[in-house]
């Protein structure tokens, strides 16, 4: 079948441009009105970016948004420990129950959120339960549900996505390099520094910067396992959209939006720009954080 | 470092005792014996799956045997992990370190062996210039040409000056051109280091140019160690003989020994004399094929060899096939089994004479042309 016509090329390109705009209408929209004077309404009443002034002075987002920014940092360095070690681990050695391990590893990438938030409310719960029985905290000075939760809950997430992409990059990694390295007398460990891990940084770095942007961005989990003194930013946006219809709401998620966007596009380009370094070996590797990433 | 406690003039030997290596119900290599001198150029031939390979990685310390010992430059190293012995391998796909350049590569081992920046700078050069590729130096892999990488992988391991030198099908990957010249370069280097070479490959053509032994390999099992013109010319078994150049292979039984020679009989009836095979004792009875190639194939008309020197049968050529260089002659037997012959062509003469398909003739070889194998 020829698409080569000029009618398939005009119709292919509607149907693209189309599309698109469908998803980002919305967000124009909202980019649109956080520079909007009026603060109510549907109507645009003048340019001003008064709404972004006022957020510098805004105490509760300022505090959500260093939480944001804490618990993203720590559990995204947490996550790539531990993802990178797991694709390792499911892919370069051979143990009884490999393969269900191998099947199960994405399961926190597939789960409903909503599934993930309640089950990690309910363990959670049981734990820090236990835990203040065990202490004989009373209702005083009782563990509670924190950053320290919230940081569990999105390493849980986060080291599935750097599986995923550090597998994407142990696949285009030949073992036999591996070997080379052992037989040019590194050990085991010289080994894995020396030449495991660069050939499979693309994979860390793309999981990392996921792991950073998905955290950054969650609501559902968080919702669940988050207490006093550890609202996220999201968690706050929505607090106040339930307060007031705000301009600033508009604007901290224009910039929510604006940082997400610089993070993945750094994500594919770290990948893309290793790719046509090592041009020909590593073609897969870039296709897979777009299809990772969950529609929120 | 093994190589340090090297027993003097044991440097570069290997020893195979007795290996087996399983995996699961699958046995790779089984019982294999085999001692590699030092400076020695050894080829493992085979077809694919007869446990070559496997048996290099057990050399080179990527497998573990079963069972028996191995033992490099005259040190027990059976139990010795890759990193730390003294050999070096070149890849079958070079496995170069795609992150590092030309000269990063090379100084890999160097560099892990914790040498100095003077010296490391020194032996890369000098690595460099043997394999003929100074200019590439700050080029990453992925900017090499198939022939380029494989002298980079070359590089890379004898920068290292190992004992033994373990190459895996390391020509596998380029063209024929390609492979034919770097075959005359790796004999050359072979000559130039004086390492022990352990060179495996399906390729006969390259075992019997290249080697000074080679070890023809199948189903885990060392079927003939010999020198090339040896394996050549007195197969072993019935394997050697059809896996190293092309032969004609005859059915026969044992029926007594007379001297040099060996008396069989062919499934025709008649009774023949063959040279005996490579280091073999048979016994009348015993069932045998007998290995001819086509180039030492006598075919004439009838009644021109009547003498007591040749082992002749009648039968009728029945195709001649002009192939280049040469001319095949398919002759058919009286029991309907075929022996091809093979001549050069000459300017201005037919290889075969008068004969034309159709012809009866004589056809068999000198007594001493032809050997038994085993089954």
């Amino acid at each position: 079948m020829s698409m080569s016509s000029t009618r398939a090329k005009v119709l292919m390109g509607a149907a693209t441009w189309g599309v698109y705009l469908f998803l980002y209408i919305p967000v124009l929209i909202l980019v649109l009105f956080s520079f909007n004077q009026a603060r109510t309404g549907g109507t645009w009443t003048g340019f001003t970016t008064k709404w972004y002034t006022a957020l510098a002075g805004n105490g509760r987002i300022i505090s959500a948004t260093w939480n944001s920014i804490q618990i993203a940092a720590i559990s995204t360095v947490i996550a790539v420990v531990l993802g990178t070690m797991l694709s390792l681990a499911i892919d370069r050695y051979s143990y009884r129950g490999r393969k269900t391990a191998q099947q199960i590893v994405y399961l926190p990438v597939i789960a409903p959120e909503i599934v993930t938030g309640v089950s990690l409310l309910a363990f959670f719960s049981l734990v820090i339960g236990a835990l203040n029985d065990f202490l004989g905290r009373d209702a005083g000075n009782a563990i509670r549900m924190g950053k320290a939760t919230i940081i569990i809950a999105h390493v849980a997430f986060g080291a599935a996505f750097v599986a995923l992409t550090v597998r994407a990059s142990l696949r285009n990694l030949d073992p036999a390099v591996e070997e080379a390295a052992q037989d040019l007398g590194a050990t085991p460990w010289a080994t894995f520094w020396k030449v495991t891990l660069p050939g499979i940084m693309p994979g860390v770095l793309g999981g990392a910067l996921l792991a950073l942007t998905l955290s950054l961005d969650n609501f559902v989990i968080t919702f669940f396992v988050s207490g006093p003194g550890s609202t996220t930013l999201p968690i706050e946006v929505f607090g106040q959209l339930r307060r007031t219809i705000s301009p600033e709401v508009n604007a901290v998620s224009t910039l929510i939006f604006a940082a997400s966007s610089v993070l993945l596009i750094a994500a594919l380009g770290i990948q893309a720009g290793v790719a046509t370094r090592r041009s020909g070996q590593v073609t897969t590797v870039s296709s897979t954080p777009e299809e990772g990433v969950p529609d929120q | 470092m093994a190589g340090d406690q090297t027993a003097q003039g044991e440097r570069g030997s290997v020893s195979l005792r007795g290996v087996t290596k399983r995996f699961g119900d699958m046995t790779a290599v089984d019982r294999v014996t085999l001692h590699v001198e030092p400076s020695e150029f050894i080829s493992l031939l085979g077809p694919s799956g007869c446990g070559k390979t496997t048996t290099l990685r057990l050399i080179s310390g990527f497998e573990r045997p079963s069972s028996g010992s191995i033992m490099i430059g005259g040190i027990d190293a059976t139990d010795v992990p890759a990193h730390k012995r003294n050999v070096n391998t070149i890849f079958q796909n070079y496995a170069l370190f795609k992150h590092l350049t030309v000269a990063e590569n090379i100084a890999f081992g160097l560099k892990v062996k914790r040498q100095g920046k003077t010296t490391i700078a020194r032996k890369v050069n000098a690595a460099l210039d043997l394999v003929k590729l100074p200019h590439l130096t700050s080029r990453y892999p992925s900017q090499l040409s198939g022939g380029q990488q494989q002298r980079v992988a070359l590089a890379r391991a004898i920068v290292n000056e190992p004992e033994v030198l373990l190459l895996d099908e390391p020509l596998s990957a380029l063209d024929l051109k390609l492979r034919q010249a770097m075959r005359f370069e790796l004999s050359q280097l072979h000559r130039d280091l004086g390492m022990t070479f352990i060179f495996v490959t399906h390729d006969q053509g390259e075992a019997i140019t290249m080697s000074d032994r080679i070890a023809v390999m199948h189903e885990g099992r060392i079927q003939q160690l010999d020198t090339p013109l040896a394996i050549y010319e007195r197969p072993a078994s019935r394997f050697v003989a059809s896996f190293i150049g092309e032969t004609n292979l005859i059915d026969v039984t044992v029926t007594s020994v007379e001297g040099d020679l060996i008396r069989v009989k062919v499934a025709a009836g008649q009774s023949v004399l063959v040279a005996p095979t490579g280091g073999h004792t048979l016994t009348p009875g015993q069932v045998a094929a007998v290995a001819v190639r086509p180039q030492r194939v006598v075919l004439e008309s009838p009644g021109t060899h009547e003498d007591a020197t040749h082992a002749l049968f009648p039968g009728v050529l029945r195709e001649l096939l002009f192939i280049g260089d040469e001319t095949r002659a398919v002759t058919e037997l009286t029991d309907g089994s075929e022996l091809i012959a093979v001549r050069h062509n000459q300017a201005g003469s037919h290889p075969f004479g008068d004969l034309r398909p159709g012809d009866h003739v004589e056809v068999g070889w000198r007594h001493g042309s032809a050997c038994v194998v085993d089954e």
